[in-house]
């Protein structure tokens, strides 16, 4: 009977967080089209409900309705596998997310580390989609991808490091609280900078899309699919891309906690501040999107391994310093 | 202190910040699309729409069948066929006009000399197949009748000019 209870519970639980995650990824695509369309002096979505709202949900229905096409030369069961992979990946990392002070699903001692394995896995559902597609651009992009995820997630295990140290735990819950007076973005400076860099790299986003690059490879690994196949890449990408603010809210931007710990601020709730917090940094991305142009895949690669590697590796040795020699290391 | 002031700029993200701040204040500024099947853009009296047939305030049709816009016509987009009425006057028996074919140069109404064709202002005519573009005099009569308050306002707002 407990276990029922504790599986229906569960349940629960992960509905209550999937549903909004997907209800966000929708209008994340919303919010990008009208913020690009804002800044390029367009008006963006605007026929589909008042002020195109329902706009989101006319592009799923188009694409739920479509015929799923398989390419003769395909790998049938890797093809269809690929698409469900990258979701699910961009969903379980959800499971340690800390949505406020004890609000979160597995408060496990090694969250950092298991979303470093989920992003990880993230390659394997593109570079499936883009083996099995049995076509040059879909395979071309998938390695591209797979080569650019890989050289990004080394400088942001280092720029993790470094918080790491000042946080003293691997439990995302106890990086947050870590923060409590001080955020880490104000002694971190310089690798909040670095970890937006990268995180832009690793979710394969402008400047760094390169994997989707319409001019050279149409769009790179997903070239072969269509409808809810296809859908099911569009949600994980996005799915992926609020999983990296999250992230980068907590390890920088003090997860749920307010800006400052007086009254008008600490009236609203951890949670609020969260999202508050995760549609910032995803401001960013878009923003991104609107203004770089994209990188050179050779370009791409010098700033992973030349800049950004020595830069956060010097950043771990300056931090790890600092905290031994003031003697300000977590207890 | 050239390569100082180039190495500030570039550890303190110059370009990055400049570019940035340009997207940012562009996307306050105001929006210039009209947002067209429910905004439209002002029209010139001249312009150069879909054609219409006119008649005379009696019923009377304006045409002539003098033939001269099809002559005109540099995409020989216009047949014309005519015969003697029962009354004695020269009429059209058929008047079609090619809409696939026509390049909008409106050489056809500046030939008219009855002002019976004109290109009035509707641009809204477009069709799912080609032979609904095939229009016949019957069609361009409609046309004329539909259209002819904006088109005699057209005609008298450029009148000036001609």
């Amino acid at each position: 009977m407990a276990e029922v209870l504790y599986v229906a519970q569960t349940v629960v639980i992960v509905l209550l967080i999937v549903v909004p995650l997907l209800l966000g990824v929708a209008y994340l695509t919303y919010a990008e089209r009208k913020v690009i369309g804002a800044m390029q002096l367009r008006q963006g979505p605007m026929t589909v409900g008042p002020w195109g709202l329902l706009q989101p949900l006319a592009d799923g229905l188009k694409l739920f309705l479509k015929e799923t096409v398989v390419p003769s030369g395909a790998n049938r069961g890797i093809f269809i596998l690929a698409p469900m992979v990258t979701f699910i990946l961009a969903l379980i990392g959800w499971a340690v997310i800390p949505f406020g002070d004890g609000l979160v699903l597995a408060d496990i001692n090694v969250g950092v580390l298991y979303l470093f394995a989920i992003s990880s896995l993230g390659v394997y559902g593109i570079i499936m989609a883009g083996w099995a597609s049995n076509s040059r651009y879909a395979f071309l992009g998938a390695l591209r991808s797979s080569a650019q995820m890989v050289s990004y997630e080394i400088s942001i295990g280092l720029i993790i490091i470094s918080v790491l140290l000042t946080a003293g735990s691997l439990n995302l819950s106890a990086i947050v609280r870590a923060q409590e007076g001080l955020w880490f973005v104000i002694p971190h400076f310089p690798m909040f900078m670095l970890f937006l860099a990268s995180m832009l790299a690793e979710t394969n986003r402008h400047p760094f899309d390169l994997p989707e690059d319409e001019a050279s490879l149409v769009t790179g690994y997903n070239v072969e699919y269509s409808s809810m196949a296809f859908a099911l890449f569009f949600l994980g990408e996005y799915a992926n891309m609020i999983l990296m603010a999250a992230i980068c809210s907590i390890l920088f931007l003090g997860g749920w906690l307010a800006p400052f710990g007086f009254v008008p601020f600490t009236w609203i709730p951890g949670p609020i501040w969260f999202i508050l917090k995760i549609c910032a940094v995803l401001f960013i991305f878009i923003w991104a999107r609107a203004t770089l142009p994209r990188y050179r895949y050779d370009q791409l690669m010098r700033l992973g391994w030349k800049v950004f590697l020595p830069l956060s590796l010097l950043w771990v040795v300056v931090t790890s310093g600092v905290l031994v020699a003031f003697d300000l290391l977590p207890r | 202190m050239a390569s100082l002031d180039r190495v500030a700029r570039t550890l303190l993200w110059q370009e990055l910040v400049t570019g940035f701040a340009m997207t940012l204040r562009y996307m306050f500024k105001r929006k210039v699309t009209l947002n067209y099947p429910y905004e439209k853009g002002p029209l010139g009296p001249r312009f150069r729409g879909e054609h219409a047939l006119r008649r005379y305030p009696n019923g009377e049709e304006r045409c002539i069948a003098c033939k001269l816009c099809e002559a005109v016509c540099p995409a020989q987009a216009i047949t014309i066929e005519s015969e003697p009425r029962a009354d004695g006057s020269r009429r059209t028996t058929r008047y079609d006009i090619d809409m696939v074919k026509c390049i909008y140069c409106g050489f056809c109404e500046e030939a008219c000399p009855v002002d019976a064709i004109v290109e009035g202002p509707n641009y809204e005519f477009a069709a799912q197949t080609r032979e609904e573009l095939y229009y016949n005099k019957e069609k361009l009569l409609a046309n004329g009748d539909r259209w002819e308050k904006e088109i005699a306002a057209n005609l008298a707002a450029d009148a000036p000019y001609r």
